[in-house]
């Protein structure tokens, strides 16, 4: 590649504890499902406790900005309550206790010919799909595609899985890469661009053999250098196109639209199989876990059933995270459910913690890594001193909180932490302003 | 499923941290500076080696009891105040008292490093303020040099009588070039501070950090290669341009201040462009210096005065915002 991204780090990877291991199927006992799953408005219960559900029936949905969301399993409801979600918050969850039969709900439509459907058309079944982004952020997919109608010139799927330790991408490009160009040229067809190219790190081979061959012409396949975060989708559209997306604006303003590996795959299962998406492959890993490994889990398969099927823990963890070691996000309990963008399940031991104060030392390693082009030193300063005015000047909006800078900090400051401080100290200033 | 929650330490993002902690780069510099202090011992004796480890524990043991008294947490095991220790005995003359060497420890590190907040927040860098400061005894700073060869036993005396030799600045600065050849000049077989002498030694240093990536080549390549083109562009006493600016480049602690002292993270820029200039800043004073100012070196006072034009520099350097250049071409590229 020519181009790239500014910045970077290189953490170790640890993909060799679950990179030869076949996603197993998981029947879970009882699933979880979230009514906020994505961003913008939860959605509200449409089934009871007590009533019987089949898997791929709507159990959710709202007006507005929202996803619907779908049984993952066939059983029967046994609660509606407020839960403890991924995310650290507790939201309304629709507890469904499986029946192990896997009763499809009668409702799915399989549709072998999608030629005489319009680009409204596809964008309303990918909605009825629930699917939204599946790399984390959780956007949903058919906002991103009807916002891009008409601005985008390139296509990019986002295979990087740049993120330590997970696989799951890895996987799913080895295992259905036809699911996945499938998928794509659904959304070729919606979007018509002129470019649609695949990027994945050099570090995945075998996917990228496996994507090769079922590549059709019109589509390039990417092998990009491995660096953290080559998968961020400013950094991946930048590193593809030399295009950098305007401060607080959206890829489509650069003529860009970035799907995941798992979301194409998604809209796939949802065109042709009429399938919603209720399932996903989930890395479960982590040097606390004894077998780690990938699994095929209905959404909202608790964390608990999760480590069991994993074998377990060798040893207490310390920290069980949603995602990988950069952006994931620390779980407090494990008697909750996966969500449609939570790819990995990442189960660290305990750091050895310094025994020394963390004083920044102005050695501009943040600076050097960050790929936002932002000085971590000084803003680090701007929010301990709660100094909005230099926060603002400092850019802090644009940190995309990949965590370069404090991986790579001597000192050891938590600075991505620091910056969501200040983030929020700015929102609030916004808010009142907005109010007066 | 309801179960007893289990507890987990909760966090914010990144979980993940490099292995290159302050106590590993700090340690990587002590590393960086061995192969010059073995050179220090192969030419002035075992007095280099004491002196050497006399300023690394004031140093060490200055910052300890200040922080003691201060009731402030430890803060000796980043290994910091050693490498201001060896930089303290590196930039001093191998004959130089013991309670010397000592006063410079505890200028360094309590008055210029601990009352400014300690590690990265002081000013100036502790081990050349010292050193600035210690010409306050401008003869023992500078009246004896002692001839390279002349081995001086791990305790011998300060001053030491009929080994005084002339340093290859005392030459530059009156437009001559140095007896030595310049294969001493870069081995180190010659007059000068202790950690100065051995350009060889430096560079070896100096690489070694490159590899670990404590520095970069920025601010050392900025330095030099201005210092370079400068006295090969005004060569002093009609010399051969060439010769005097090796001459000029291998003297002195130019080698020392460009690998070890104007890379020192706290008191140089953050940003990319504003360590090239500023760089190109050091190289400027230090010629200039040389050449106009009374006393015959110039490195450490350029050094200083460039640390305190360094929030002046960072801003310089401060990279474009992200998303602001100008839309590349519609259509994209390929590979």
């Amino acid at each position: 590649m020519a181009r790239s991204f500014f910045g970077g780090v290189h953490p170790k990877g640890y993909k060799e504890l679950t990179k030869e291991k076949a996603p197993v199927i998981l029947q879970p006992k009882l699933v979880s499902i979230a009514m906020n799953q994505h961003i913008g408005r939860p959605c509200s219960p449409l089934v009871q406790v007590g009533q019987r559900v089949l898997v791929g029936q709507k159990i959710g949905d709202g007006e507005g900005l929202c996803v619907p969301v779908h049984a993952s399993v066939s059983g029967t409801v046994v609660a509606v309550e407020n839960h403890a979600t991924p995310g650290g918050t507790y939201t309304l969850c629709v507890v469904i206790e499986n029946d192990g039969r896997d009763t499809l709900f009668p409702g799915l439509k399989k549709r072998e010919n999608i030629d005489g459907l319009s680009p409204e058309e596809l964008i309303a079944i990918i909605r009825e799909a629930g699917i939204t982004g599946m790399g984390g952020a959780g956007f949903p997919t058919h906002v991103k595609l009807s916002s891009g109608l008409g601005k985008v010139d390139t296509v990019i799927v986002n295979g990087a899985e740049c993120e330590p330790y997970i696989t799951a991408d890895d996987r799913l490009m080895r295992e259905s890469p036809e699911r996945i160009i499938r998928g794509l040229q659904v959304i070729q067809k919606i979007l018509r661009p002129k470019r649609t190219a695949i990027g994945l790190e050099n570090n995945k081979p075998a996917a990228a053999a496996a994507m090769k061959q079922a590549l059709p012409a019109d589509m390039e396949l990417l092998t990009l250098k491995v660096r953290y975060p080559q998968g961020a989708e400013k950094q991946l559209i930048q590193a593809v196109t030399g295009r950098q997306v305007p401060p607080g604006g959206l890829p489509a303003q650069v003529g860009c639209a970035v799907f995941n590996a798992a979301t194409c795959a998604a809209i796939c299962d949802a065109v042709y199989d009429g399938l919603p998406l209720i399932r996903r492959i989930i890395t479960v890993t982590g040097q606390a876990i004894r077998e780690p490994g990938n699994f095929l889990a209905p959404i909202g398969t608790y964390y608990s059933e999760l480590i069991e099927a994993a074998g377990g823990f060798v040893k207490a963890p310390d920290k069980v995270l949603c995602g990988g070691p950069m952006m994931g996000i620390a779980q407090h309990r494990l008697d909750c459910g996966t969500i449609k963008g939570n790819n990995a399940l990442t189960c660290l031991l305990e750091n050895k913690k310094s025994s020394y104060e963390p004083q920044c030392i102005r050695c501009g390693k943040c600076v050097e890594v960050c790929p936002m082009h932002l000085q971590p030193v000084f803003l680090h300063r701007a929010s301990t001193k709660s100094d909005l005015a230099k926060l603002e000047k400092g850019n802090v909006m644009d940190c995309i909180e990949c965590g370069c800078c404090a991986y790579t900090c001597p000192a050891e400051i938590p600075l991505v932490q620091s910056f969501r401080r200040g983030k929020q100290l700015l929102r609030a200033q916004k808010a009142k302003e907005a109010a007066k | 499923m309801k179960q007893r929650p289990q507890y987990f330490t909760i966090s914010s993002s990144p979980h993940a941290h490099s292995k290159t902690t302050t106590k590993v780069i700090m340690r990587d510099v002590v590393i960086a500076l061995i192969p010059a202090l073995i050179a220090a011992i192969y030419f002035f004796g075992f007095r280099a080696l004491t002196l050497t480890m006399v300023s690394v524990f004031g140093c060490t043991f200055f910052e300890w009891l200040y922080r003691k008294l201060m009731k402030k947490p430890h803060t000796i095991g980043d290994w910091s105040a050693a490498v201001t220790g060896m930089l303290i005995a590196f930039v001093c003359p191998v004959s130089l008292p013991f309670w010397t060497v000592l006063i410079a420890d505890f200028f360094a590190i309590v008055l210029v490093k601990q009352l400014f907040g300690g590690i990265g927040m002081n000013i100036v860098n502790p081990a050349l303020a010292a050193r600035a400061f210690l010409f306050s005894w401008p003869s023992l700073m500078s009246g004896t040099w002692v001839t390279p060869g002349t081995w001086l036993p791990a305790l011998s005396a300060p001053v030491v009588d009929g080994v005084t030799a002339a340093t290859p600045m005392e030459s530059l600065a009156v437009g001559q070039l140095p007896a030595e050849s310049l294969l001493d000049l870069f081995l180190g077989k010659i007059g000068g501070s202790l950690g100065e002498v051995s350009a060889l030694a430096l560079i070896l240093g100096g690489v070694y950090l490159l590899i670990r990536r404590v520095i970069s080549l920025r601010i050392p390549l900025a330095y030099l290669l201005t210092v370079a083109v400068l006295t090969f562009v005004f060569p002093l006493g009609g010399n051969d341009r060439l010769l005097w600016m090796a001459c000029q480049i291998l003297s002195g602690g130019l080698l020392l201040g460009a690998i070890f002292m104007a890379t020192d993270y706290t008191t140089s820029p953050v940003t990319r462009g504003g360590q090239i200039a500023y760089g190109i800043g050091c190289g400027l004073l230090t010629v200039a210096l040389r050449y106009f100012g009374s006393y015959v070196e110039g490195v450490s006072y350029a050094i200083l005065i460039m640390n305190c034009c360094v929030g002046f520099f960072d801003k310089l350097g401060i990279p474009k915002r992200f998303g602001l250049v100008k839309k590349a071409k519609k259509g994209g590229e390929g590979k």
